[in-house]
C-alpha cells in the first residue's frame, strides 16, 4: 500500500503528467498521422533522375552540383539517361517544380528540416522578376 | 689506502676530461667555420634550383590557361554616368542600404587622388579630377586568398579569376583586412533589405559574408563578357585575355602606357588604367 501524504492531489497531477508526457502516442493514433503529400507542379514530363533516386538522393545531388558549380566551374549535369541539364537550383529544379511551397516545404516542414537554401537563392515566385527593365541581357 | 683511493678517483676524473677533451677537439674552430661556410654556399644554392622564382610560376601556369584582365580608359569615362554599377549591382543582386557604414559594393568610382596618391600632386585641382572606376583587380598573387582561413576565395588555374564561394565564407573578414585595394564589401544587414528589386535568375547573399566582384563568371562560362564592360556606352572597359598576344587588351596595353593600384606591394593586379 502506497502512503502518500497528499493522496488526492498528487494522484490528480500524476495522471495530468502522464497524459501530457504520453500526447505523442495517443494523439497520432485517434488522428493517425498524415504522410506529406508534396504536389509536383512540374512543366516537363521527366526529372533529372527518376522518382526513386531524388527521394533518397536529392540533398547529396544539390549539395555535389553546389560545390561543381561554384568550386568547379562544372555547371553541366549529365544524367543516367545521357540529357544534360544546367545545374542550378533555381534554374533547373524550380523551373519545373515551380510552387515551393507546395513542393519542397511540404515535406520539409513536416521533417522539420529547415532549408537555408533559399536564404540565398530565390524562389521564383516570391522574388520579383526584373524581366525586362535594367541592363543585364536576357540571352 | 685513503691517499690509494683519492688517487684512483683523480685518475678516473683525468681519464674523464681527457675523453671529454678529445670530443670537443674533434672539430676545431677552423673546420667548424670552414663547414659553416660550405654548408651556406650548398643551401642557398640549392633553394635557388629547387624553387621557382613568382614570375617564372606564372609563366608556366600561364602557358596553357587565360588570364582575364581589364583595360580602362578613364578619359572615355563620362561624368555622372553609372551605367557599369548600375548593371553590375542590379544584376547580381548587390544591395544598397543607403548608408555609408554597411555599404556593399562590386565596382564603384573613385577619384584619382585617392586610387593613385603617389602620382597626383597635391596641388591638382580637383575640377580636372576624372571618375575612375575600379573594382576587385583579380591579382597574380591576391593577399585576400593568402589569408582566407576556409578557402572560400581562391585564384582559380584555368583563368585566373579569384572566386568567392559564399556557402563556406565565415564572415571573419580577414581577406578585406589583407586586400589592398578594399574591393570587398561585408553584408552587416540582410542583404534582401536593401534589395528593391530581385534579378531571379541569379542569387543573393545571406548577412555574415563578405563579396565583391567575380569578373561576371557566370558570363564567363557562356562566352560572355561582362557587364560593365557591354553595358558601357563609351566603351571605356575592355576585357580580355592578357596571355593571348592577339587580343584586344594587350594590343592596347602595348600601344599605349598604362598603370596598376598599388603596384609595389607585388600583388600583381590585373586592371590596367590606360594613361
Amino acid at each position: 500500500m502506497i502512503t502518500l501524504y497528499n493522496k488526492k492531489l498528487t494522484l490528480i497531477f500524476l495522471s495530468v503528467f502522464l497524459l501530457v508526457f504520453t500526447m505523442p502516442f495517443w494523439k497520432n493514433m485517434i488522428k493517425g498521422s498524415e504522410l506529406p503529400n508534396p504536389v509536383l507542379q512540374t512543366t516537363e514530363k521527366e526529372c533529372v533522375e527518376s522518382r526513386e533516386y531524388m527521394r533518397s538522393n536529392h540533398m547529396k545531388l544539390l549539395h555535389e552540383w553546389r560545390d561543381d558549380v561554384v568550386r568547379k566551374n562544372n555547371r553541366e549535369y549529365t544524367n543516367s539517361k545521357g540529357i544534360t541539364f544546367k545545374k542550378s537550383l533555381t534554374g533547373t529544379c524550380l523551373g519545373c517544380h515551380q510552387n515551393k511551397q507546395q513542393f519542397c516545404d511540404s515535406c520539409h516542414e513536416a521533417a522539420t528540416v529547415r532549408l537555408y537554401c533559399f536564404d540565398c537563392h530565390n524562389d521564383p515566385q516570391i522574388a520579383e522578376k526584373s524581366s525586362n527593365e535594367g541592363f543585364h541581357e536576357k540571352q | 689506502m685513503k691517499n690509494n683511493k683519492l688517487i684512483e678517483e683523480k685518475k678516473v676524473k683525468a681519464e674523464m676530461f681527457s675523453e671529454s677533451d678529445i670530443l670537443e677537439k674533434k672539430v676545431s674552430r677552423k673546420e667548424f667555420i670552414k663547414l659553416g661556410a660550405i654548408g651556406t654556399i650548398l643551401a642557398t644554392a640549392g633553394s635557388r634550383v629547387f624553387s621557382l622564382h613568382a614570375d617564372e610560376k606564372q609563366q608556366l601556369s600561364s602557358q596553357n590557361s587565360v588570364r582575364w584582365g581589364m583595360a580602362i580608359d578613364p578619359k572615355k569615362c563620362k561624368e555622372g554616368c553609372t551605367d557599369c554599377i548600375t548593371s553590375c549591382h542590379e544584376a547580381h543582386n548587390v544591395p544598397d542600404h543607403h548608408d555609408k557604414k554597411n555599404e556593399v559594393k562590386w565596382i564603384w568610382k573613385e577619384n584619382q587622388q585617392t586610387l593613385f596618391p603617389e602620382k597626383v600632386s597635391p596641388y591638382k585641382k580637383n575640377e580636372n579630377n576624372l571618375p575612375y572606376i575600379t573594382l576587385c583587380n583579380h591579382c597574380d598573387t591576391p593577399s585576400c586568398v593568402r589569408v582566407c582561413p576556409t578557402q572560400a576565395t581562391w585564384k582559380r588555374s584555368e583563368d585566373g579569376i579569384v572566386m568567392m564561394d559564399y556557402h563556406r565564407c565565415i564572415g571573419c573578414r580577414f581577406c578585406m583586412a589583407a586586400c589592398p585595394y578594399g574591393s570587398r564589401s561585408f553584408n552587416y544587414k540582410n542583404p534582401r533589405s536593401g534589395l528593391d528589386k530581385i534579378n531571379s535568375s541569379y542569387p543573393t547573399r545571406t548577412i555574415g559574408v563578405v563579396e565583391k566582384c567575380n569578373f561576371c563568371a557566370e558570363r564567363i562560362a557562356d562566352n560572355k563578357e561582362p557587364l560593365c564592360v557591354i553595358n558601357c556606352k563609351e566603351k571605356a572597359i575592355v576585357f580580355g585575355n592578357l596571355n593571348d598576344p592577339e587580343s584586344e587588351i594587350r594590343q592596347l596595353l602595348e600601344k599605349y602606357p598604362s598603370e596598376r593600384r598599388k603596384v609595389e606591394l607585388g600583388t600583381g593586379p590585373a586592371v590596367f588604367y590606360l594613361s
